[in-house]
């Protein structure tokens, strides 16, 4: 009988570290499209942007506009590949049908949480520091405070990763997902003081930009590098923790009550 | 002390609103058995076999596996059991290995190769370990299910209709290594709309209709009570074997119901002496087809 053979031991870290390494591994088998691609866009910005604007304008006193884009770029390309991550692995897996692999074994809803959410940071980090080392060659570009822009990183990779989770749960087509996708993620990232400092928007739409949360996590992320935002790093901070912890309840909920996943 | 269940299903209900899936289904599955859970599409039967296996949450009612409850204690009852799904479900981005080494992994089992290897030996997978599943035809990625229901050794195995779509080569080879399983002390769940086959290994049955359980015995019991022998005759003189309570088959066949062989003689001699003219003749063994519609038609 098979369960009187040598049986090693189950644990149950086992079953968080193999979904985190799945998901891991399924970006990474076709990391042309999920690091490559998205570094190639941001490049593209970069060339684009600073082309037509360089010589033009400075931020923050004497800072070239290239430099102050790049780490908006970097924090764009983080976010939206954190999100695509958690968002499109879910989808796939229910729309073929291969969720049940993860369904059926004892793997907790936390641990299903936390999976899938630390993939969508490490993804979202490979996609930043790629966009990072592809823009040094054409900047010089300062880290006054490295803490700060690891993070930013983090915690933006992962208010997005959980966003991604709650999407991918909640779409049962793709169509749904690319509405989430196309009109809430990308235009709170565009809007959000990427290509910009809010300081040089009219005042109506400084305060717009103040309900927005992914001004902050853009605007502590810059400050990890020049040392200057246009508010304190604390107060986004605080922002994007606060952001994240409801994010994490949330999508927690959604799947402790088994939320489209179990019937 | 009594055993046990491997299985209990106690007043389990599912309904979607007005819909019940499932109505106040309870039954034991006893360990080593191998037990057959029959039924028309849309009886509920995946849905039983969702709710065992905490894919769906039952309205009411509890399922334990092998006494662990599979809401309060689901860590445990998913240890107990090993589900091969009634769809041709793959993930596209892993080969045959690397799939089994992470479904072994979900399980808790950080290094299980030794196992896998001898899982893919059983199921004639070895040459095909390191192929992508998109590779594979669709009789090898049903034997993937298979394995990968097998990777944490569950007391356990569901197999929801496991031979569906699938060529008679691979069908029996299946079911040898399923029987196997079962001899070598699992406790087996099948669901099949083949119910020869059901009839050939299922030592008890369960069948459902509308959601509710409609018979449950051993498969000897069920046939004894709902099926009969027949003997089948073409004759020369249809008209009189009809008059003589014969019922009328395609291809000009009558079937007669008998109990006993010993009616035999006496059904012949019957018809001998009416003059009916026996060209041909064949006798029918009781089977579960005739169960099935026997007790789906009266329940």
């Amino acid at each position: 009988m098979l369960e009187e053979r040598a049986t090693p031991r189950a644990s149950g870290w086992v079953g968080f570290r193999t979904l985190l390494y799945k998901e891991v591994l399924r970006f990474w088998k076709v990391s042309f499209q999920t690091v490559g691609a998205p570094v190639l866009n941001a490049l593209l910005f970069l060339l684009i942007f600073s082309h037509v604007l360089d010589r033009h304008v400075t931020v923050y006193g004497d800072i070239a506009y290239t430099t102050f884009l790049v780490p908006g770029l970097v924090m764009m390309s983080l976010l939206q590949n954190a999100f695509a991550n958690s968002s499109s692995s879910l989808i796939q897996s229910k729309i073929t049908g291969n969720i049940i692999f993860v369904l059926l074994p004892p793997i907790s809803y936390r641990e299903f949480y936390a999976a899938y959410v630390l993939a969508s940071v490490v993804r979202g980090l490979f996609v930043g520091l790629g966009v990072l080392l592809v823009s040094l060659p054409f900047i010089e570009l300062p880290m006054v405070y490295p803490w700060w822009v690891l993070a930013f990183a983090v915690l933006g990779g992962a208010i997005l990763g959980s966003m991604g989770v709650i999407a991918g749960i909640w779409a049962e087509k793709f169509d749904q997902l690319s509405a989430f996708q196309n009109f809430l993620i990308m235009p709170l990232t565009m809007l959000s003081g990427v290509f910009y400092s809010i300081h040089s928007l009219p005042p109506l739409w400084q305060d717009v930009s103040h309900v927005n949360p992914f001004f902050f996590m853009i605007d502590g992320f810059r400050y990890g590098f020049f040392g200057q935002s246009d508010v304190s790093p604390w107060l986004s901070l605080g922002v994007v923790s606060v952001c994240f912890v409801l994010l994490a309840v949330l999508t927690l909920a959604m799947l402790a009550r088994g939320y489209k996943l179990r019937g | 002390m009594s055993i046990p269940a491997a299985i209990r299903i106690q007043s389990v209900s599912k309904h979607y609103g007005a819909l019940k899936a499932l109505h106040e289904v309870s039954l034991d599955v006893m360990p080593g058995e191998f037990f057959g859970l029959l039924g028309p599409n849309g009886a509920g039967k995946t849905t039983l076999i969702s709710a065992m296996a905490g894919l769906v949450r039952p309205t009411s009612g509890s399922i334990a596996i092998m006494g662990h409850d599979v809401g309060s204690d689901y860590r445990n009852a998913r240890r107990q059991l090993g589900v091969v799904p009634q769809e041709l479900v793959f993930d596209p981005f892993f080969s045959v290995r690397e799939l089994l080494r992470i479904q072994s992994g979900y399980f808790g089992f950080a290094r299980n190769d030794d196992w896998i290897d001898e899982i893919l030996g059983h199921l004639d997978l070895l040459p095909k370990a390191d192929a992508n599943m998109r590779a594979l035809s669709g009789g090898m990625k049903r034997r993937v299910l298979v394995a990968q229901a097998l990777v944490h050794r569950p007391p356990v195995i569901v197999l929801d209709e496991p031979t569906a779509g699938v060529d008679v080569e691979l069908r029996h080879g299946l079911w040898q290594f399923i029987r196997k399983l079962n001899r070598d002390g699992h406790t087996i769940v099948l669901t099949t709309h083949y119910l020869e086959e059901a009839q050939a290994l299922c030592g008890r049955i369960a069948m459902l209709k509308n959601g509710q359980v409609v018979a449950l015995d051993s498969t000897e019991a069920l046939l004894r009570r709902f099926a009969t022998h027949s003997l089948r005759v073409r004759l020369g003189l249809p008209e009189v074997g009809l008059a003589l309570g014969g019922v009328a088959e395609e291809g000009g066949w009558l079937a007669f119901g008998f109990e006993t062989y010993a009616d035999v003689e006496v059904l012949l001699k019957r018809l001998r002496e009416a003059g009916a003219g026996i060209e041909e003749m064949t006798l029918g063994e009781p089977d579960l087809e005739q169960v099935f519609i026997e007790v789906m038609h009266h329940a």
